[in-house]
């Protein structure tokens, strides 16, 4: 089989702009063979080189005393947390994949991330996801394809998280109209692991040996990255083969291996073969370790004869790793991977040419300087321009929202609106307890897991993880969103118990050539900056996903937040549910927010699906109130004196109290519930009822504390200068919501009806 | 008392059984490679959970192949103890220690949840330290976990006072919606007609510490150390 000729067609085709190719030929000081132009088209795809993100991401905060290792290190980066342990975390899309092929789009996401973290050496520990689809209300030919997007993607991360044995803990989802045709899929994974146990991905000194571990590489998954970086149209179905197929099973097998190597020092570098696959592994662990690598491709097993060096350099077939190995311990590497039953192969060794030089049966095919392959991508500053659309979003005005006279149809709405209703048709497919790490497990506001650091009954340590964003909040002002995604999981970390530690972020947009969808980029990036520096979470690492476009648009920009906390003593745990009976119901914050023009009520969720409004802008944040609402709420829960926390996000303060009743759910079919009497009255002169009950100003959280010690617990948010107030009781069996001349009442079984089952009802 | 837990490549409960018996209930245990056939030791094996060998065929059916079944088939028919807890009761089963079959969900989803058990009898040495007809809250986490058997077979389960849990609602009724995964009469775990080679979907190392909001998994393990105690010399 001969090689195409380099044309201009062939170059465009891989998405190569004709000024890239004249810097490929800088690089190589002469015309690339078709094979290496695949190798740099790969390279320098924005999956791989993050070209029109660099710019946005250097801005981020990403240095602090907790940072072992730092973002775009390696694999993924690690964090400290005392006592010689540390974690390993990262969230990553996979995003295109599972548009065209939910399932096992979503399976191969999974599988990635975990690969990421179990190269830094790391037990991987925990998983959590992101989502977002189209509506899946109703049935016509929409929703159905939405519905099917939904249960495939989840039935994907089951399928490969579950054999894989490591618990799917958390995560969100949400369904808006501008994810149809490009569902998102953000996994994330951490690992446990000692200081002394990081591995890192250089392939250092001269002569050693390169093994290659893992499934026959096929033709599946052949350029996966480049096109991850291109726009979904009509035709993307017909890149079905970009996708490539777990095999969750083999990936245990290698995660368990890998880890058993590591035990050993006979490694020196390891890096799993994901995106770009056996490309990028090798031309990155030279160009960190400062030297060459050399394969030759007749050594890597392969799934099918007559693969050509091309397909064999681009192909992402899964479960695969490149480790650099000691020269002289090939036997005790050789002796793990046989004890695992794993395919291997020796396929190359280190050099000191600097060169990542690829040959097929002795003969070179590829010659390439791997530093500048893997760092000299262009890098551009694309033009950023506010969108157009604002125009009309903003030019709307609250008072285009009809008063609120019926209050009482609308909570049962909002529960049962599926961004809000619980999650239990998706988390229950979740192998979430595997491990036996997990303290609260899905359905509060963060996951929390015990770290088994000492054995009971030993005084053992605890992680909170939560995953946040608003698309629609970031769609109406990108920055604002960018910094209420990385409040509110600080939130959620806070209202669990745990103190912001350190952050991940997915940043998925539309196509970044279009100004507007890179201001969008731009202004969401501050945003997550400015909360990440005031939360002292700094981004230890994560994702870019561009060219979220279907025919019909861009998606909302979704700067996804991934957050950790440390939670040191059980005693601090804290849930959203109410406890007992005459626990006194306490407001931290203001109940609205009167310097929001649109009091809460833009891009809420009311105003969503209610009123089918996607306009003004988002609730306001303010950083510094927000972190004293924090610091006070979790020094009152270090001291004891708080039985229930829950933030007040989408839905406002009347979905919060609702959950507070009816999230408590111990067993199947069986829910604790609990009422609670609630007087917001003191609030309601002079502001609007629905902003009253529904809208989502921030800075909020719906505690409840013992009656005896409410007085107590106000006074002392009010010393903190964080405005507070009972608000009512727990207790009963109805919620009873009073503003004002307004009175409503809803019996909790009928709202926890709706809010358990309306997914499920809609899956149906 | 030495408890062996074996490790099929893919088994991934298996590090969660060391924590409960070793961590928790401070007994001596190591894992078995499935290879391995020298269990001679031991007195009581633990078959856990997890996708053995990926289980991309029938859920067991390839782990009951392995070198290590040979031995714990040789252990059982001392009259010695096996458990067998979510997959390791699929490959038991399969193996044909314990009568009956595993058949994917009636959902066809995996459930993972915590449900309600009753414990149907306590003559067994997985039961012996629970009151009788207790009701204890504890984990699934399965795709296929719906028990089969043929009348028959289930008539002599139930002559022989093998079922040993039943999936029942919060209040301890057996009714349909009780049951995760559609298993018949709701049965949730059994033992073999010598009393010795127990199966379960559950996971009673999953609940059997206060820190993970259930310890009532742990009669469980208590039973089987009751067990061995009083069958040993002290």
């Amino acid at each position: 089989m001969t090689d195409p000729k380099i044309t201009p067609e062939i170059i465009a085709k891989h998405g190569i702009t004709p000024e890239e190719f004249e810097r490929i030929k800088g690089v190589l000081g002469r015309e690339p063979n078709f094979t290496e132009l695949g190798i740099f088209s790969v390279m320098w795809s924005e999956h791989c080189s993050y070209k029109n993100s660099k710019p946005v991401l250097k801005t981020f905060p990403t240095k602090g005393p907790q940072i072992l290792v730092g973002a775009g290190e390696e694999n993924a980066g690690v964090t400290d947390i005392g006592d010689g342990w540390a974690i390993s975390f990262k969230i990553e899309s996979h995003n295109h994949p599972s548009a065209v092929e939910p399932f096992q789009g979503a399976a191969t996401g999974v599988g990635g991330i975990l690969r990421d973290i179990f190269t830094m050496g790391a037990r991987p520990i925990l998983n959590m996801n992101s989502l977002r689809f189209g509506p899946i209300d109703g049935d016509d030919e929409t929703a159905r394809r939405n519905k099917r997007l939904f249960a495939g993607v989840v039935g994907g991360i089951a399928h490969y998280g579950n054999c894989v044995g490591v618990p799917t803990v958390g995560g969100e989802v949400y369904f808006d109209e501008s994810y149809e045709g490009n569902p998102l899929l953000n996994a994330l994974c951490l690992g446990l692991l000692r200081h002394e146990q990081i591995a890192r991905g250089a392939a250092k000194g001269t002569g050693n040996p390169v093994f290659y571990v893992g499934p026959a590489t096929g033709r599946d998954g052949l350029a996966g990255a480049a096109f991850a970086s291109r726009e979904l149209t009509e035709e993307s179905h017909e890149d079905r083969p970009a996708v490539q197929v777990g095999d969750p099973f083999m990936e245990k097998l290698v995660l368990e291996a890998v880890l058993e190597l590591l035990q050993t020092d006979a490694v020196v570098g390891i890096q799993d073969m994901g995106a770009a696959g056996l490309t990028c592994s090798t031309c990155e662990t030279a160009s960190r370790a400062g030297t060459g690598i050399e394969i030759d491709l007749a050594k890597v097993p392969q799934r099918e004869p007559g693969m050509t060096p091309y397909e064999i350099m681009l192909s992402e077939s899964q479960e695969r790793m490149l480790v650099i190995v000691q020269k002289g311990r090939e036997a005790e590497v050789q002796r793990i991977f046989d004890k695992w039953d794993l395919p291997w192969a020796e396929i190359g060794f280190v050099t000191d040419t600097g060169l990542m030089r690829v040959k097929n049966h002795g003969k070179v095919v590829a010659e390439i300087p791997a530093a500048k392959l893997a760092n000299d991508a262009p890098v551009y500053y694309r033009e950023a321009k506010e969108p157009s659309y604002f125009a009309k979003t903003r030019a709307w005005k609250i008072t285009e929202l009809p008063p609120l006279s019926d209050p009482q149809k609308i909570l049962p709405e909002l529960l049962a609106s599926p961004s809000v209703a619980s999650k239990n048709w998706v988390y229950r497919q979740y192998d979430h307890m595997v491990q036996t790490r997990t303290v609260v497990c899905p359905g509060s506001d963060a996951a929390v897991v015990r770290l088994k650091l000492s054995s009971p009954p030993a005084k053992d340590r605890y992680l909170a993880i939560t995953t946040d964003c608003n698309g629609t909040y970031c769609y109406l002002d990108p920055k604002t969103g960018g910094a209420i995604a990385v409040a509110e999981a600080a939130r959620n970390i806070v209202c669990s118990g745990g103190r912001p530690l350190a952050s991940t972020d997915n940043l998925n947009f539309g196509n970044p050539m279009k100004p507007e969808i890179f201001y969008q980029v731009r202004e969401s990036a501050k945003g997550i900056t400015e909360g990440c520096n005031t939360f002292n979470a700094p981004i230890t690492g994560g994702n870019v996903s561009f060219y979220n476009e279907s025919p019909t648009g861009a998606i909302d920009p979704t700067p996804v937040i991934g957050m950790v906390g440390l939670i040191d003593d059980a005693a601090h745990i804290t849930t959203q549910w109410f406890k007992n009976q005459g626990d006194a119901i306490i407001l931290a914050g203001n109940a609205v927010d009167t310097a929001d023009p649109y009091l809460g009520l833009g891009g809420s969720e009311y105003a969503k699906r209610i009123h089918h409004v996607k306009a003004g802008l988002p609730p306001r944040i303010d950083l510094p109130t927000e972190k004293k609402l924090q610091d006070a709420v979790l020094a009152l829960i270090r001291a004891g004196k708080i039985k229930s926390a829950h933030d007040c996000s989408e839905g406002g303060i009347a979905v919060t109290l609702a959950e507070s009743c009816i999230s408590k759910h111990p067993g199947r079919n069986k829910a604790e519930l609990i009422g609670a009497k609630v007087d917001l009255s003191a609030f309601a002169s002079g502001t609007r009822l629905d902003a009253l009950l529904f809208g989502e100003a921030q800075s909020r959280i719906v505690l409840s504390v013992a009656k005896e010690n409410a007085d107590a617990v106000v006074a002392q948010l009010k010393s903190q200068g964080v405005p507070a107030a009972v608000i009512g009781a727990v207790g009963g069996d109805a919620l009873e919501i009073k503003a004002g001349s307004v009175a409503c009442k809803w019996n909790v079984a009928d709202l926890y009806d709706g809010w358990w089952y309306s997914i499920a009802r809609k899956m149906a | 008392m030495k408890f062996g837990i074996i490790q099929f490549p893919g088994s991934n409960c298996d590090l969660d059984k060391l924590w409960v018996l070793q961590d928790v209930l401070k007994q001596e245990a190591r894992y078995l490679w499935h290879k391995d056939t020298d269990i001679g030791d031991l007195d009581c094996i633990v078959v856990p959970g997890g996708f053995s060998y990926g289980d991309y065929l029938r859920t067991g059916s390839i782990a009951r192949f392995s070198p290590v079944m040979k031995a714990v088939a040789d252990h059982a028919a001392k009259g010695k103890l096996v458990i067998g807890i979510c997959n390791g009761f699929q490959i038991l089963c399969e193996a044909g220690l314990l009568p009956g079959a595993l058949l994917r969900n009636r959902s066809l989803q995996f459930r993972c949840e915590h449900i309600f058990l009753r414990i149907e009898t306590t003559k067994s040495p997985f039961t012996n330290a629970a009151r009788a007809s207790q009701i204890i809250r504890v984990p699934v986490a399965h795709g296929e976990g719906c028990y089969f058997a043929d009348p028959a077979t289930i008539e002599e389960l139930k002559k022989n006072d093998q079922i040993l849990f039943r999936y029942v609602d919060a209040d301890g009724k057996v009714v349909d919606t009780a049951s995760p995964n559609g298993s018949v009469e709701n049965i949730a775990g059994i033992c073999n007609k010598a009393r010795n080679v127990c199966g379960m979907m559950p996971h009673p190392e999953r609940a059997s510490e206060n820190a993970l909001g259930s310890a009532d998994g742990r009669v469980v393990f208590e039973s089987i150390l009751n067990h061995l105690r009083g069958s040993k010399p002290q």
